[in-house]
């Protein structure tokens, strides 16, 4: 359902752009997560994972495209591709080949509030990662030549994952009804039209106002140590020379919505119909305290797996539903989003799901949850943490959003106290503010030729 | 900060695979290198009762992965009852022993577990990943799934209900209209021609004495294959094998299945209005335990491999922009085996896509890698594992079973730099030719592609 970020190429298991796993800073049996700042501004995570001889080395930008010019949507993303193409000391592929014979892994994701590149190599490439690193920080150089075949690569990407899917066409569309002011209205990946005019240009000028140390995060995860990582920082990105500094980043924000609206989506290539409901709500930069936690035990309990409410008495109860389900998308600098969706089985019509959603809906938001309800739901948030711990680039892309997306790690180490301490009264609360049938936005994705009934 | 809900996935969720995805259900492609890493000390643990199982023990997470493969899996389908084995696979929390769905849905909630199960081409895989503190929580209710599973009737019934309106969901999808047709034109009337999820009307006469046999048959001792990774001893492990495996019946009672050589040398083109044109190749493969193995696997990576850096990369994305995903994978099934290479490209460019395709090909065929090229698919290969391989509990659990299903033995970690740093040119240009100078089987699927153009 949520369809926020785009890599060079598919990353399996990475998928959701804004899914948050949060972690204890001092998990058992795992070495303490520390930070520092350069001279320059680049802030600098460790998070040592001495099991397996192998580092993940991230840096985010704090640049996504919701910060692009209007009218130039795709930058961000466009940008991410022409990375690669080389600067004055390393030719076009060199990097890439460089950590393909020593049999790293590499790649690169644009989202709304960010921009990062990895690699995952052993411990001993890791000086020659971050010397190529920060060498592209600033370095990069671009022509023409290399520019106008990227360009081509990339409407293929929008073709392959946009126009060749309904229901990606109709996500985007949603979200450009759902967002009415913010930058979020405009897809990642750009809109066909805009993409075809990006030139080297646009992509110099987006570089050349964001991608600096004072404007980056480094995290670096896995068989290291902090100290290591610090000296070796010092002789890479600590040269790289600070750059202007960066206005806050102050996006258009929603206006008071007022409407119910409606998008809907017939195709041929749709057998079977399903809608999907959205709201513009806070997100856990902008929400008040609790709020942003209270969202997320809500989507849990209300459609989080096949325990949830709307599993069980759509599609095990009554047995009208294929599927249902509801997300939060609160990992934003602005606004974020929070969804239902569903589809019929059988006999039944897409208005049935759609009225039951909303009787589930309903239910929460003027009778609450349970406490057991609400238990559950802590416990299965507070599992996943530990679980978390398992994975080396998990655990980094954990900090890299949060700290690219206005977080800093005192929030992530607060993180499960304040999921702990959420009310029922607090999530019942929520239900009945942000749910709001008569400020929400309802796709339909339809078969050719039928309606909704 | 919402979790990722991966225990929750539903069969029904896996059927619109699409592109290569197909090719690998179950025999995931040759494993990568084993690097001698300090996670990887397996031990070989065989219970009291004779089940044995691979075990890596590490306590840096207080967590505890299992997996294991029955083989047989979906060719086991009887003939008209095609679908049987993957609605099996939805089944194991729907109910096992004295608790009912609903009871066995909180017991696992409770005992803090995840567990998920799994219908390949090849065998029925389960997992379950827990907090090593619940174990015996956890491993008493993945015995009753695994040896007691109830199949009731109300389960039965909606889990087939939410697959068949899976199928139907995509019957109008041309991707997946594509995949079936290709598979038919590959393997004939082979099990694996068939469809993994079955049909509408096949699915309607499995009865749940049908399941119960089919469970009973291919749930043994003989065929089972387990792997176990985290904070648990080998004599801690010996019991709870016994425990979940030690009452299921040394043989299993499988349907033979033939070997089949892949169809090449024809042409499947279906001709839809898709703003992308997909196309995909199939060659002759190699198997497993073909000396030639390596050679080839060598020469598929110089080929299509890797991330940035293959032939086809290089000449289909980075020149010409012609596409944005593009590689080729040796498949290597159990009972057959492929190269196959897939991309999406720009319809009114498919032609000469095709051709550059072609081009690349041939001049693999005729002159093989070059040394340089060897060298670095080589360092690539053999540095590469440790990252895609050991990079969680979950994945080194997976690469235990896998070792263990291809019969390579639990040296093969130490073997498997040798074997690769071991071929020659001489050798890569052989499996060139061998695979590459057969006539391909080609699908199209785009505008204009019509059979006999």
């Amino acid at each position: 359902m949520i369809f926020s970020q785009f890599a060079r190429r598919r990353i399996a298991g990475l998928a959701a752009g804004f899914v948050m796993l949060v972690v204890p800073a001092a998990a058992q049996g795992l070495g303490d997560i520390s930070t520092f700042t350069l001279d320059n501004g680049l802030e600098v995570v460790v998070i040592p994972d001495r099991r397996a001889p192998v580092v993940t080395h991230m840096v985010w930008y704090k640049v996504g495209s919701a910060d692009e010019v209007r009218g130039k949507s795709g930058i961000a993303h466009f940008l991410e591709h022409l990375m690669f193409k080389g600067t004055a000391r390393h030719k076009a592929g060199e990097f890439s080949a460089r950590i393909a014979e020593i049999g790293g892994n590499e790649n690169a994701f644009t989202s709304y509030d960010y921009t990062a590149y990895f690699q995952q190599v052993a411990p001993e490439a890791l000086p020659m990662v971050m010397d190529f690193e920060s060498d592209r920080m600033r370095g990069l150089i671009l022509t023409d030549e290399v520019v106008a075949p990227e360009r081509d690569v990339i409407l293929e990407e929008r073709r392959s994952r946009i126009e060749n899917s309904p229901g990606a066409l109709l996500s985007e569309e949603i979200d450009a009804t759902l967002y009415q002011n913010s930058p979020y209205g405009v897809p990642v990946i750009g809109w066909m039209h805009e993409i075809a005019k990006l030139d080297r240009n646009d992509a110099v000028t987006f570089y050349d106002r964001y991608y600096a140390p004072n404007n980056a995060v480094l995290v670096v995860a896995g068989d290291v140590d902090a100290a290591e990582v610090r000296a070796l920082a010092d002789t890479t990105y600590g040269k790289v020379e600070r750059g202007p500094a960066l206005p806050p980043r102050i996006r258009a924000q929603e206006p008071e919505q007022n409407t119910a609206r409606t998008v809907t989506m017939t195709d041929p290539r749709v057998s079977v119909p399903s809608l999907q409901k959205s709201w513009v709500v806070p997100s856990y930069e902008n929400a008040a305290k609790g709020e942003a936690e209270a969202l997320d035990l809500l989507a849990e309990i209300l459609g989080g797996g096949i325990r949830s409410r709307l599993y069980q008495e759509l599609v095990v109860k009554s047995g009208i539903a294929a599927s249902s389900g509801a997300y939060y998308r609160g990992r934003s600098l602005d606004d974020g989003a929070f969804g239902v969706y569903g589809s019929p089985r059988g006999e039944a019509k897409l208005e049935d799901i759609e009225k039951a959603v909303n009787a589930e809906i309903g239910k929460i938001a003027s009778d609450g949850v349970t406490a057991d309800e609400l238990e559950r739901a802590r416990n299965r948030f507070l599992r996943s943490l530990v679980f978390a711990r398992d994975s080396q680039s998990g655990m980094a892309r954990i900090y890299g959003s949060t700290l690219t997306t206005g977080g800093d790690i005192a929030e992530i180490d607060a993180w499960p106290d304040r999921i702990k301490a959420v009310t029922a009264e607090q999530v019942k609360a929520a239900a009945a503010r942000y749910l709001d049938s008569r400020r929400s936005v309802t796709g339909y994705l339809l078969p050719d030729g039928e309606d909704r009934t | 900060m919402s979790r990722r809900n991966d225990m929750h996935e539903r069969p029904v969720g896996r059927l619109a695979q699409t592109g290569l995805a197909f090719f690998f259900a179950f025999y995931f492609l040759a494993l990568s290198a084993l690097a001698p890493a300090r996670a990887a000390q397996i031990q070989e643990v065989t219970s009291d009762s004779g089940v044995t199982a691979w075990l890596v023990e590490d306590y840096s997470v207080p967590i505890i992965a299992i997996r294991f493969i029955l083989e047989g899996g979906t060719t086991q389908d009887p003939q008209g009852k095609e679908g049987l084995v993957n609605l099996m696979s939805g089944l194991f929390d729907e109910g096992a022993g004295d608790l009912d769905a609903d009871a066995f849905q909180l017991a696992l909630d409770d005992a803090g577990a995840e567990m998920g199960f799994s219908a390949g081409v090849d065998g029925m895989s389960g997992s379950m990943r827990m907090l090593a503190e619940k174990r015996d929580d956890a491993f008493a209710l993945l015995k009753l799934a695994v040896t007691s599973p109830r199949f009731d009737q109300a389960p039965i019934d909606r889990i087939r209900a939410q697959i068949v309106a899976g199928i139907v969901a995509s019957s109008r999808d041309p991707e997946r209209a594509a995949e079936i047709a290709f598979s038919q034109a590959l393997y004939g009337d082979h099990p694996y021609a068939r469809r993994r999820e079955g049909t509408a009307e096949t699915l309607a006469t499995v009865t749940a004495d049908d399941l119960r046999t089919a469970h009973r048959r291919m749930f043994a001792r003989e065929r089972l294959h387990v792997g176990v990774v985290g904070a648990i001893d080998a004599e801690t492990l010996k019991k709870h094998l016994d425990e979940l495996f030690g009452s299921l019946p040394e043989k299993a009672e499988l349907t033979p299945v033939p070997y089949i050589r892949p169809r090449l040398g024809q042409e499947v083109r279906i001709d839809y209005p898709l703003p992308q044109t997909s196309i995909q190749l199939a060659y002759p493969g190699v198997e497993r335990k073909d000396p030639r193995f390596f050679a080839a696997y060598l020469m598929n990576h110089v080929l299509g491999g890797g991330t940035f850096t293959s032939r086809l990369f290089n000449e289909v994305r980075e020149k010409r922009g012609l596409a944005y995903g593009i590689g080729s994978d040796l498949s290597n099934r159990r009972h057959s085996s492929a190269l196959v290479m897939g991309t999406g490209t720009n319809s009114e460019r498919a032609q000469e896509t095709l051709s550059v395709i072609r081009d690349v090909v041939k001049r693999m065929a005729e002159e093989g890698p070059t040394e340089a090229e060897l060298e670095s698919a080589k360092r690539y290969l053999v540095g590469s594992y440790a990252i895609n391989n050991l990079n969680s509990s979950g994945a080194i659990a997976n690469t235990l079973v896998q070792l263990q299903v291809e019969e390579l033995g639990i040296d093969y970690i130490d073997r498997r730099a040798g074997l690769i740093n071991a071929v020659t040119r001489d050798e890569a240009a052989e499996a060139a030719k061998l695979l590459l100078s057969a006539d391909p089987a080609v699908l199209i699927l785009g505008p204009g592609s019509k059979n006999g153009d």
